[in-house]
């Protein structure tokens, strides 16, 4: 008997006590869950978080202030008239399966991701592509149909990553890159693991290990990150419980930046939207603290046009559409509502447009628009909305970074169609000096800001808790990366 | 006896048929086009296109059920569009979850419900009995995901006892009972609550019949008939409720793995109907309806052997 409570005290105690953890392995949480693990498969962003930078490279890559900075390819040059690129590869780089990183393999991940059959979910950043040509076994040369000055910043996105023919084939359950990682196990629904690579080509990461974990709940979030289930959780969800955290001495919170213009997004070929006049009023009846405020506790930034207030390009244009009711009931007499008008509001899952659209719907109300709201799944969003155009308005972010030239295709779904703004980014993407581009940038963000294409809500803010004692974490998002690779513990 | 099998077994036959195209019909016209959901708001036409046909969407609706068909027939529960491994693949993984979580929470009912029954029964109109049914009352009335935040609120981020959710695996049992624990105690109590109610009243009805005053006659006391005679009888009812609530508890414990974030069938379902993998919808989904179905048509054969009569009639 006595035996017996000893076997079941010990029992006790290796199931309720906690195992102290390795200070060189860390436990991160994501919202989302990644579908698949092939970057070059799917738009979903969860799997660059996972994966960008820690398993996959590509030739070039986002800093962690968005700059672009060297990857596999170690320096190149670029011919006078802009079209032909010639990279020079690190050498001694392996993937994780031991073969060989060379030209070859970054030949096949170009041509597989510009191919006719291609499912590259951003097949767009390799349609300037002409070529790709093994000129030495470290040496590629990629020649474009004209100049891009966005060429070595498409390189960069994880779309772009190189991947190897022996290992394509797996690539959405076993993912063998160069990085830093090596993929160890993935729990579906649950979790998945990374290994230190011990033969990585470049610096050497302080962490042994990292788990990711996939917490899409609110409330589950927040219980995981204060019973210290998980060290960090990155793009935590509901910035409610921020204040908390911030006053509880174990957690730090850091709040970044991402390349998330947030809008309210208008049907420009839908009447009353197709009168500049009515897009200025919605404009005027916004008021964009309230919805930070009121949608975000106060985390994100107001925007005048469709820029990210951190890029050094960005011009403040809020001076446009300041909230003015009165301006607003004004415009709406002057194109003929004096008496307002009725529209649909069709919100996404996201809190942002959820709660924002809420106060959206009240603040014009106000001016006398009358919004009826339509929450919808994404999936849903994408067919109603982004497919068949059918909405008068919608709330998004768009997260890509350096994403204004979607206002020149005239089927993007918000179906602005000006030829002015249509050759300016023509101009910009053949402009490949750096003060040039910049002029060109701003004459767009005008354009589109005094055209009151969208209404121009907020870039998007991230927060990240994590234990006191981490530190090297990404505070921005310029990309979704969870870049593990100058993460450690403090001593 | 056999032709009450044979017919039975016809009838299990076309529920399952029936529930096939119930099941595709329903999951397929939902809107949303699982390629373009997965490519984003970047993708090119050509792009969407190449993956609709890479995932056999370019073909007609009936060719794809024939195959969906066909392919569960030989045990092949097709490809996840979207975790491009075989569904049988993420169901097993899945079920490891959630099979365990059922038996647990209907294990932990049944221990609380028991004794509670049987205690109010015996004492019924009493202040003990009258705080159980209050306290089931309650026990119903609670919905399960809020008993769940307590508990975790309570055990997980106040006396740090458990994980606020995740579930290690089974290869160390105790730490996988463990993360199973409070979602199982969540899962429980509103079950509890109403199968002690079922097994009070059940109690009560046996305690008016015929055997049990004959018993009590022969000397038995009060508490001695309950015992002997009354509860045995009385868990005929119960273990009806307990059979259908072994199904809820299996395929109803959506809100509860997402509160721990488990990763278990609920999820699985969950997570597959936002990114539109209708494969894995519509396969797991018929997976539970067979499941039901045939333990349906087991508790049917059970009948049939115990009570005749209904071996008569068919």
């Amino acid at each position: 008997m006595y035996q017996f409570k000893r076997l079941a005290a010990s029992a006790a105690i290796g199931l309720w006590a906690t195992t102290a953890l390795a200070q060189d392995s860390i436990t991160v949480a994501i919202q989302l869950e990644p579908p698949n693990l092939d970057p070059t498969g799917g738009a979903a962003q969860a799997i660059d978080s996972v994966l960008y930078a820690n398993v996959f490279e590509g030739l070039t890559r986002f800093d962690a202030d968005g700059a672009i900075i060297r990857g596999l390819a170690q320096s190149w040059d670029i011919s006078a008239d802009g079209t032909v690129y010639t990279f020079n590869l690190a050498a001694g780089v392996t993937f994780h399966d031991g073969t060989t990183m060379d030209a070859e393999d970054v030949k096949f991940s170009l041509d597989r991701a510009r191919a006719e059959d291609s499912t590259n979910a951003q097949k767009g950043l390799f349609a300037g592509i002409t070529d790709v040509t093994v000129l030495e076994p470290l040496v590629v040369q990629v020649t474009l149909d004209q100049p891009n000055g966005n060429f070595l910043f498409n390189m960069a996105w994880g779309d772009a990553v190189i991947v190897a023919p022996e290992s394509i084939a797996d690539i959405a359950s076993n993912p063998i890159g160069t990085g830093p990682f090596t993929f160890t196990d993935w729990v579906q629904g649950d979790r998945l693991e990374l290994t230190r690579n011990a033969d990585y080509w470049g610096d050497a990461p302080a962490l042994e290990s990292a788990t990711f974990r996939f917490i899409s709940d609110p409330t589950a979030a927040f219980a995981a990150v204060m019973a210290e289930d998980v060290d960090a959780f990155i793009g935590f969800p509901a910035p409610e419980n921020l204040p908390q955290f911030e006053a509880d001495p174990r957690f730090q919170v850091l709040v970044g930046n991402t390349e998330g213009e947030t809008i309210l997004s208008t049907n420009n070929k839908m009447p009353p939207f197709d009168n500049v006049l009515v897009r200025q009023a919605v404009a005027h009846a916004i008021d964009r603290q309230a919805i930070i405020d009121g949608a975000m506790f106060g985390l994100g930034t107001p925007i005048g046009t469709h820029f990210a207030p951190h890029n050094p390009a960005y011009v403040d244009l809020l001076a446009n559409s300041p909230h003015d009711p009165d301006r607003a009931r004004e415009l709406l007499a002057e194109a003929g509502f004096a008496d307002g008008f009725t529209t649909t509001l069709k919100l996404p899952p996201p809190s942002y447009a959820r709660r924002g659209g809420e106060i959206i719907a009240a603040q014009l109300r106000d001016v006398g628009i009358e919004t009826e709201i339509t929450n919808l799944e994404w999936a849903q969003w994408i067919e109603e909305v982004f497919k068949n155009k059918d909405f008068g308005l919608s709330i998004v972010s768009h997260t890509e970074p350096m994403d204004i030239g979607i206002y020149a295709n005239p089927d993007y779904y918000f179906q602005y169609d000006n030829p002015d703004f249509q050759a300016l980014m023509e101009e910009l993407n053949a402009t490949t000096d750096p003060a040039g581009r910049n002029d060109l940038l701003a004459k767009a963000q005008t354009i589109i800001s005094e055209d009151y294409v969208n209404g121009y809500l907020f870039e998007l803010a991230v927060a990240t808790v994590a234990k006191v004692g981490v530190q090297g974490l990404w505070v921005n998002q310029p990309t979704a990366a969870v870049d593990l690779t100058g993460v450690s513990w403090a001593e | 006896m056999i032709r009450y099998a044979l017919g039975r077994l016809t009838s299990l036959i076309i529920s399952l048929l029936v529930a096939s195209l119930v099941i595709f019909a329903v999951i397929e016209v939902i809107p949303g086009d699982p390629a373009a959901f997965m490519l984003g708001v970047n993708a090119r036409p050509d792009t969407i296109a190449a993956l609709r046909a890479e995932m056999g969407l370019d073909q007609s609706i009936i060719t794809r059920y024939f195959d969906w068909v066909t392919g569960l027939l030989q045990g092949d529960f097709g490809q996840s569009w979207t975790y491009k491994t075989p569904v049988a693949e993420l169901i097993s993984d899945r079920i490891w979850v959630s099979l365990p979580l059922a038996i647990y929470a209907l294990i932990l009912s049944a221990l609380i419900a028991f004794p509670a029954g049987i205690f109010a029964a015996s004492r019924r109109g009493g202040p003990g009995d009258i705080t159980i049914m209050g306290a089931t009352q309650l026990g119903v009335a609670i919905p399960n995901f809020w008993f769940a935040m307590i508990l975790v609120l309570i055990f997980a981020i106040n006396l740090r006892w458990f994980s606020a959710g995740g579930f290690p695996g089974w290869g160390d049992p105790l730490q996988a009972l463990k993360a199973l624990t409070l979602p199982a105690i969540a899962l429980a109590l509103p079950q509890a609550a109403i199968l002690a109610r079922v097994m009070r009243s059940s109690l009560l009805d046996m305690l008016g019949e015929d055997f049990i005053r004959t018993a009590r006659a022969k000397g038995l006391t009060r508490r001695q008939a309950l015992w002997r005679h009354a509860v045995r009888n009385a868990l005929i009812p119960v273990l009806t409720i307990i059979g259908l609530q072994f199904s809820f508890l299996l395929a109803g414990g959506i809100i509860i793995e997402q509160v721990f974030f488990l990763p278990g069938l609920g999820r699985l379902i969950f997570q597959s109907i936002s990114a539109r993998d209708l494969i894995v919808v519509e396969s797991v989904v018929m997976l539970l309806v067979f499941t039901v179905i045939v333990v349906n048509f087991t508790v049917d054969l059970a009948y049939a052997a115990v009570d005749p009569r209904l071996r008569a009639k068919a």
